[in-house]
């Protein structure tokens, strides 16, 4: 991967007084892909994007971009513009001149400047609004804005810190989808921020999960999806069930809710050891009679229910008051009694259950 | 406010009230205005005729004019210099974090607050003393200290309107920390930059006291008019009176049109 890696975390530690926002950060971002650093707040998601930008200086370890070290480089000598998550577009110029600045500063005279912004303004589909002012746009229409001027430049990689936060739900698939097209059409790397799990597994190639300033997981949205890697991604992607418990001598996991079988390549757990079960909701299934022989299963009582398209979400609690979730379609549902307090049965097959690597 | 819950006396009542203290405030202004214009010599009702022979009086005595080349002289340099300080100080609390912030903003807003009579006495003694009394440049020392801090107010609530991000924006897209300052900071602080010049150069024109102490034979003009009163009642006073008034006011109403007209596109960029 040497000789694709664009750029290098290389031991990255930052620290703010006595906090410390990103511990030991070795990471490195392809050319050409589209990564997303996906957390909640205050995970070190956005500290990582603004010691990249050069905003904040690493407080040890080294970062290299295109294999150059930058440590030292200020930011305005990096070609490594960035959208902000207040899109910080100049209110006192207008549209073209906003998208004109980064040009200006690089000293490329005004007629040229004019031409090569105006081309990023057709190609943003933002054209008529050359002339206007920024407190007249609309919000997508700002978006598209803060990208081209970004863009402009021509530069090998773009950072994105929460763009679409501030917009409504439909426009935010709209961007998305903007985005993501742009980033192929450009081919050069796109490094997204986001506290959103919808638009970091939508848009991005490999996705970062970060969480206290350490790197949980890297992965395609798939992998993380199927095989999350530590407890913590299990709980943040908020769809799998989760049965943490200790290896019995017959070699399967004992918890405070029963005895469950782990998937057949789990050959390397040995008995005593502690380890965590996760099972996806998507593979999870309700019945009000016991399963069959084949299945594991564990009795719940509903609690509620979310309604999302063609799917529903339907949460469980166990009798020791772990929370179990089922996704199913509206047919099978419709079989079965739903009301709150319901006693059901929790059933899956031991194959497609996960033991996370790390307890 | 809503139709439904108004109070016609209330209503009735509130606008008397404001009616009554723009009086309280004006009326003597108004009056030195009227009398400005009036032929008697002592101010008394009922008025004489109507007569500007008061203002040719004025215009004709070279002494006023002398204090009045002085007063603009020590006014542009003073709402220059103490514009250019007060967006210093303004600029310096808005970009950095450092230990004893607080008491360098106390500090910095503090010299409008010492009573004039204190500073103005203060002043003449630190400034006699380095062989500095009396002379134009005396006045504009003084006035720079006392107009520094509006300056520093003005311009620090215009700063408080920005976005934060933009000056880190303008450095991303390759901007040192000068062509931010000049092409990102000052254009948006500008409204407030060229408030504080017409509001720094209205407090000096109007200050009197401090001028008073140190200004020696380079008066300014209201240390002029109290000479006159000194000397003698004359009409004159309401004439420059009204003069200095209209000057002042002139120079605070520009303030104002740029400081509230332009500060409402400001949130935009943050907001929505």
């Amino acid at each position: 991967m040497q000789g694709n890696a664009l750029v290098t975390f290389d031991g990255v530690i930052k620290r703010f007084g006595g906090f410390v926002a990103v511990q030991k950060l070795d990471l490195e971002i392809h050319k050409g892909e589209f990564l997303a650093i996906m957390g909640s707040s205050g995970c070190g998601k956005t500290t990582t994007l603004r010691m990249l930008a050069g905003l904040e200086a690493p407080s040890e370890g080294e970062i290299r971009l295109g294999g150059k070290p930058i440590n030292d480089l200020p930011t305005w000598k990096r070609d490594t513009p960035m959208v902000w998550q207040s899109l910080a577009l100049f209110p006192f110029l207008n549209v073209i001149e906003n998208v004109e600045f980064a040009l200006k500063m690089r000293g490329v005279g005004a007629t040229e400047r004019r031409k090569r912004a105006g081309n990023w303004l057709e190609r943003m589909q933002i054209s008529e609004f050359a002339e206007r002012n920024i407190s007249q746009l609309s919000g997508g229409q700002r978006q598209r804005v803060a990208l081209a001027r970004s863009l402009v430049v021509e530069p090998e990689i773009l950072l994105l810190d929460e763009p679409l936060s501030a917009l409504d739900a439909h426009l935010k698939v709209r961007m998305q989808s903007v985005l993501q097209n742009l980033q192929r059409e450009l081919g050069i790397t796109f490094v997204y921020v986001t506290h959103s799990q919808s638009e970091a597994f939508a848009m991005a190639d490999r996705v970062v999960i970060m969480s206290k300033g350490v790197v949980e997981q890297v992965g395609s949205a798939q992998e993380i999806y199927r095989a999350p890697r530590t407890r913590f991604v299990a709980e943040f992607l908020g769809s799998s069930n989760i049965f943490a418990g200790q290896i019995a001598a017959d070699g399967t996991l004992s918890t405070s809710t029963g005895q469950y079988r782990l998937p057949r390549d789990m050959s390397g757990t040995r008995p005593k050891s502690t380890a965590t079960l996760v099972v996806l909701d998507t593979r999870s299934y309700l019945s009000s009679v016991e399963p069959g022989p084949e299945f594991d299963w564990v009795r719940a009582k509903v609690v509620g229910e979310e309604f999302t398209g063609a799917m529903a979400k339907i949460y469980l609690e166990t009798a020791d008051g772990s929370e179990l979730r089922v996704q199913s379609g509206y047919e099978e549902l419709a079989k079965l009694p739903m009301n709150t307090g319901q006693d059901l049965f929790v059933y899956w097959l031991p194959e497609d259950g996960h033991v996370l690597p790390i307890a | 406010m809503n139709d439904f819950n108004r109070n016609r006396f209330v209503e009735f009542g509130l606008r008397f009230y404001i009616l009554l203290s723009f009086a309280f405030v004006f009326a003597p202004i108004a009056a030195s205005f009227v009398f400005s214009f009036n032929s008697d010599r002592f101010p008394s009702i009922p008025l004489g005729s109507f007569s500007t022979e008061w203002y040719v009086a004025v215009a004709s005595d070279p002494l006023v004019w002398a204090g009045l080349r002085n007063t603009l002289f020590v006014g542009l340099i003073v709402a220059v210099v103490s514009t250019a300080i007060g967006f210093g100080a303004a600029y310096t609390d808005f970009r950095y974090r450092f230990f004893g912030k607080t008491a360098y903003l106390a500090l910095a807003l503090l010299p409008p607050t010492i009573p004039v009579v204190i500073l103005g006495l203060a002043m003449l003694a630190f400034l006699s003393r380095i062989n500095l009394s009396g002379q134009s440049i005396s006045v504009i020392i003084a006035h720079i200290v006392i107009c520094s801090p509006f300056a520093m107010a003005i311009t620090r609530l215009r700063l408080s309107q920005m976005d934060p991000d933009l000056e880190a924006a303008a450095w991303n897209l390759g901007a040192s920390e000068w062509a931010a300052m000049r092409y990102v900071i000052i254009p948006f602080a500008a409204p407030a930059i060229f408030g504080a010049l017409f509001i720094t150069m209205a407090v000096s024109f109007d200050e009197f006291a401090v001028a008073w102490f140190v200004s020696g034979l380079n008066e300014t003009l209201p240390v002029k008019v109290l000479g006159f009163l000194q000397g003698q009642v004359s009409p004159r006073i309401n004439v420059i009176g009204t003069f200095v008034f209209v000057i002042s006011m002139t120079l605070v109403i520009f303030a104002q049109l740029l400081l509230t007209g332009r500060a409402k596109d400001a949130p935009a960029a943050s907001n929505d």
